[in-house]
């Protein structure tokens, strides 16, 4: 995106009814909408039994990433603030049910009774106070809260998200820590600034401690190391840096002898320079009085 | 909407303590046709509350439903395809979803429930 619609206009503003259809007549954006989708399905680890999953998409806009669930055989109900992003979902007849509301309102659903939530490009909105009751810390708590009580035990939540800064993503990721979610962010193409994607991979209930976290994937598409390792690597210098004791200066200096004094005359005449001649005077302490 | 989103809605009004289910007045109702799995149905058995079902499926016009279920019942044609329609094929297209404790109304428009909250109610 060559600039960030958060800070343009609130959701329900900024894609009103022109923005929604460019949105979706977009086909770059569809095929990143897609892609993302496929990835968050992958992510999301959903057994592999045939059974198909009930699944929440918050954000679904104008169903693009539903679409991608449909294709996975789920079914899906959607949620987006939006009304003219639903409006052309049910112009697309997609397959899921669609629900106009506010994430940061919470999420009024039964509790236990998802099998997964996804959403793409939609949890960053909830950074930005849009009105003058809106208070972000709040609205990501209320969104978590409500979200890790409607999934059933051990389901996952995968979140592609559009950090602003790392404070934003400390922001949404102590949110969900603290509704009692376990996981961490998975960033594909960390090193490259355009292809770069981060999901926010969260698991509900018991089983968590022994899910593991996916690697992201590389440039040649081969995993590599988390993001978070990396930002403890940084934090690590940091602190190193700031403690690094400053040498200690030597203090006990000893005097230079006879010998020396001897050894330097000679050194000096040797230039060729005026030296007076060698008494029994020579490096002999002068008196206290002088 | 369909009744598989509707038995899992809940009012998040604030001071609501049980905010399920909805009451559906219903004004316009449409019927779409999809392929059952008869496994997602079986899954479903399990999370649906069926008095809230029943209710549900009645406000929209379909009084095929019985009145208790069990899982034996699971094992029926003629159960299963009830169920199937009853969950997946009504979709309530125009009218409005009622709060159990406050009242409040949440108007459907298109298919699409209105769950915007006031400020005064988050």
């Amino acid at each position: 995106m060559a600039s960030r619609p958060e800070v343009i206009a609130p959701p329900e503003i900024f894609y009103d009814d022109a923005e929604a259809r460019k949105y979706t007549s977009s086909s770059r954006i569809v095929q990143i909408q897609a892609t993302l989708s496929e990835r968050a399905l992958e992510l999301l680890a959903l057994p592999d039994d045939g059974v198909p999953k009930l699944l929440l998409d918050i954000g679904c806009g104008s169903g693009l990433s539903g679409e991608t669930i449909s294709e996975n055989g789920h079914h899906w109900i959607g949620l987006d603030i939006s009304a003219s992003m639903l409006n052309v979902a049910v112009e697309r007849e997609v397959e899921g049910d669609l629900l106009l509301g506010d994430m940061g309102q919470g999420i009024g659903i039964r509790p236990g009774v998802m099998d997964g939530a996804i959403s793409i490009s939609a949890v960053q909105w909830l950074c930005n106070a849009d009105k003058s009751s809106h208070n972000p810390r709040l609205r990501l708590k209320a969104f978590f809260t409500s979200l890790y009580k409607c999934l059933s035990n051990g389901a996952r939540a995968v979140f592609q998200v559009y950090p602003e800064n790392i404070d934003q993503r400390e922001l949404i990721l102590n949110a969900a820590m603290h509704a009692g979610f376990a996981g961490g962010i998975v960033v594909d193409f960390p090193h490259s600034s355009k292809k770069r994607k981060e999901f926010l991979v969260l698991t509900c209930g018991q089983c968590s401690v022994n899910a593991s976290i996916s690697k992201g994937k590389n440039e040649d598409g081969e995993s590599c190391s988390d993001d978070d390792s990396e930002d403890e690597e940084n934090q690590t210098v940091c602190i190193s840096d700031r403690h690094r004791p400053r040498k200690k200066q030597k203090n006990n200096k000893v005097g230079k002898g006879k010998e020396w004094l001897l050894r330097k005359k000679e050194q000096m005449r040797r230039r060729g320079n005026v030296v007076p001649p060698n008494t029994k005077y020579t490096g002999r302490k002068r008196k206290d009085r002088f | 909407m369909r009744l598989i989103t509707h038995n899992m809605l809940s009012s998040n009004i604030k001071g609501v303590v049980n905010g399920f289910p909805l009451r559906i007045e219903a004004e316009k109702v449409m019927e779409k046709t999809m392929e059952m799995n008869s496994e997602f149905l079986e899954k479903m058995f399990e999370k649906v509350d069926w008095k809230a079902f029943v209710d549900a499926s009645r406000a929209m016009g379909y009084t095929e439903l019985p009145e208790e279920a069990n899982s034996s019942m699971l094992d029926s044609d003629e159960f299963l395809n009830r169920f199937h329609h009853a969950l997946l094929e009504l979709d309530l297209e125009e009218g409005a979803l009622v709060c159990p404790e406050t009242g409040r109304r949440f108007p459907v428009s298109k298919g699409i429930p209105n769950m915007l909250l006031h400020e005064d109610e988050v």
